[in-house]
């Protein structure tokens, strides 16, 4: 590794202050702001702000609707998770069997990703749309009669099916790296050893790809509990009925749809812990626990 | 315990490329067979096909008594000791060793039994329960023989092991596989490139060149009689001279040959000898010295004493009945 030496001390701070102020502004100014807020309530005119304590998290923890939230949140979250890392897993070992092939069959898969949430969110919402979709026409044909607008399981589907559809080719590339990173000669060795290509993938390739895994496990809770907002809100916006409404976007709606800015802080608090405390663990154990 | 017949087998890759053709081995039960030659000729490609790692274009390859081009690695009744080792990082020793013989379902007391005594047998003991990232390149190296040897299979196939071990390591290693092998007298098929290994190996070598056998022989036969000058140049350390019989019309074998080769340690210096050297460079090896010059504008080396006198030019004379000849267009030996 080179070291460059700066000998002007303010160099490097020169260099730095960009990033530094973009931080500072965008990130930990506004979550300051929210720590503040989450202790006050405003009136219904936003004329007068009381400091309330802990007023603010008692009356969620108390909230009916939010604890629907947080436990449509997690349902969301393992559901988005197992599928999407589910499907890349598959798609991933597929690839690695025909990997000389593969530069054109990689492309396509990460083009997905590509696409901005938001309109992965529409085409899905296109795709599924009760009226004018071709799913719930195809859908029909078996008798299954779709609609997402006032079915909550179908809402629910919906959702987990956009939310990890885009994170799918994410997980493939790192599913394929880490495939890649094993070599071959321990399937070659463990299939001279008489264990089936079963046999195989449970006993040599899952536990080797294991850190890739854990990691991804992390990144895709992650992702399905905070960047998954504009997924929702171009679909079910949280419906029918709260089945949709997932804590990231209960932060918006109750913010700056109900304008109960109190409330939203308390919640953008609690979230900002929940991503603390997800960081902490990938930290922690990403490399410890899991690494052989 | 098996024999192994290879019949003009061939392997022809997806892309096209020919890396083995028209290769016809009888490997007896309890044989030590050495594949030897340079890097992509095909070795590997060869020991792959046997193991069943790599599909058979052409030909059959017997194992015992029995075709095995269509059946699967593991009921090819073989066992591989790979060139990195392959040993599965996430299980401990016990467990890389055990895994062959689970998946076998052979009895769990067998296996404790078959472990400790491969265990007993290799030094790998007190090693038993660590992960391979804990070992040392030696120890790993014995444990893949380990993986091998619990098998108690019909034949091994060693894919250049040694090559990741220090020079020192590699020459005691080299000994012990030797004598492992003696001891249990399991046929055995062992790729390297290293001439010097494939020497102190083998029951019989298997020269190979692009794809092709030059010859098959026991170490000495082919040191003795190189049946081309590719077997010549290739086997023997420091090589052989292969010099145009053009370059010294007045030795007496000039007239048929193309080639004439002659081994650095069969010339030595005579006042009224044939040959006459320019030396041009000299090597000090401790019991041996190693002159590199040329005559009649062709390189040639000399073996010799370091105590031999020195100078510019030196005459050379070479043992009688030392001279190999090849032909001018195959490069075949004439006899
Ligand atoms: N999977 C493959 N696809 C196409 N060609 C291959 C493949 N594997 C090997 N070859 C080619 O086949 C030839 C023989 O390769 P092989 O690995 O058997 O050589 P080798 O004698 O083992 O060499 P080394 O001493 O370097 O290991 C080479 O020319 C190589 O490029
Ligand atoms: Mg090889």
């Amino acid at each position: 590794m080179k070291r460059t030496l700066f000998r002007n001390q303010w160099l490097p701070w020169l260099l730095l202050a960009p990033q530094l102020a973009i931080t500072f502004v965008f990130f930990l100014w506004p979550a300051a702001q929210a720590v503040r807020q989450s202790f006050l309530r405003q009136d219904a005119f936003g004329i007068n702000t009381s400091f309330v304590g802990l007023a603010n998290f008692r009356a969620l923890w108390n909230s009916p609707e939010y604890l629907n939230s947080l436990q449509v949140t997690a349902v969301f979250a393992v559901l988005v998770t197992v599928l999407s890392m589910g499907l890349s897993l598959l798609l991933a070992v597929a690839l690695d069997r025909m990997i000389r092939s593969a530069s054109l069959y990689t492309t396509l898969l990460v083009w997905p990703y590509a696409v901005a949430p938001a309109v992965a969110g529409i085409l899905w919402w296109f795709i599924f749309n009760p009226t004018i979709g071709i799913m719930p026409y195809v859908l029909e044909g078996i008798g299954y009669d779709w609609n997402h607008i006032s079915s909550k399981s179908d809402a629910l589907i919906l959702v987990v099916i956009a939310s990890a559809w885009k994170q799918i080719s994410y997980n493939f590339l790192f599913f394929v790296a880490g495939l890649q990173s094993i070599p071959a000669s321990l399937r070659e060795a463990a299939a001279i050893d008489g264990a089936g290509p079963v046999r195989r993938f449970f006993d040599i390739t899952l536990p080797l790809l294991s850190p890739t895994t854990f990691f991804l496990l992390v990144v895709n809770i992650v992702y399905a509990m905070f960047d998954t907002f504009a997924v929702i809100d171009a679909t079910t916006e949280g419906g029918p009925a709260q089945a949709t409404n997932i804590l990231v976007y209960k932060v918006y709606f109750d913010g700056f749809v109900g304008q109960n800015l109190g409330s939203s802080a308390a919640q953008s608090v609690i979230l900002m812990g929940i991503v603390i405390a997800l960081t902490a663990i990938q930290f922690r154990y990403v490399e410890k626990k899991v690494a052989y | 315990m098996a024999s192994i017949t290879l019949d003009k087998v061939g392997k022809i890759y997806a892309g096209g490329t020919r890396a083995v053709g028209d290769v016809s081995i009888d490997i007896a039960d309890g044989e030590f067979i050495v594949l030897v030659g340079p890097s992509g000729c095909g070795k590997s490609t060869l020991l792959r096909m046997v193991a069943g790692l790599e599909a058979i274009s052409e030909g059959t390859v017997r194992i015992g008594n029995r075709v095995v081009n269509d059946i699967e690695p593991a009921d090819r009744d073989i066992a591989m000791v790979f060139q990195n080792y392959a040993l599965y990082p996430h299980m401990s020793v016990r467990q890389n060793l055990a895994y062959g013989l689970k998946n076998r379902r052979t009895p769990r007391a067998e296996i404790e039994r078959r472990v400790a005594q491969a265990a007993a047998i290799l030094q790998i003991g007190p090693f038993l329960d660590r992960k391979p990232r804990a070992l040392s390149g030696g120890q790993r190296q014995r444990v893949a023989m380990g993986r091998a040897i619990v098998r108690e299979p019909a034949a091994f196939l060693f894919d250049e092991p040694l090559s990741n071990l220090d020079a020192k390591l590699r020459v005691t290693m080299r000994l012990e596989i030797k004598e492992l092998q003696r001891r249990l007298r399991t046929t055995s098929i062992y790729v390297t490139h290293d001439q010097l290994e494939a020497m102190t190996l083998a029951d019989r070598l298997v020269v190979l060149n692009a794809g092709r056998i030059e010859q098959i022989g026991t170490p000495l036969e082919v040191y003795r009689k190189p049946a081309s000058t590719f077997v010549a140049g290739f086997i023997g350390s420091p090589a052989m001279n292969l010099i145009s019989s053009r370059a010294v019309p007045h030795l007496p074998a000039a007239a048929q040959a193309g080639t004439i080769g002659i081994r650095p340690e069969d010339l030595s210096v005579a006042p009224d000898g044939p040959l006459e050297m320019e030396v041009l460079a000299v090597e000090e090896l401790g019991a041996q010295r190693l002159v590199h010059g040329q005559t009649g504008g062709e390189r040639l080396t000399v073996a010799m004493p370091s105590d031999a006198p020195l100078s510019d030019t030196l005459r050379l004379t070479y043992r009688p009945g030392s001279l190999h000849l090849f032909h001018p267009e195959t490069g075949r030996r004439i006899d």
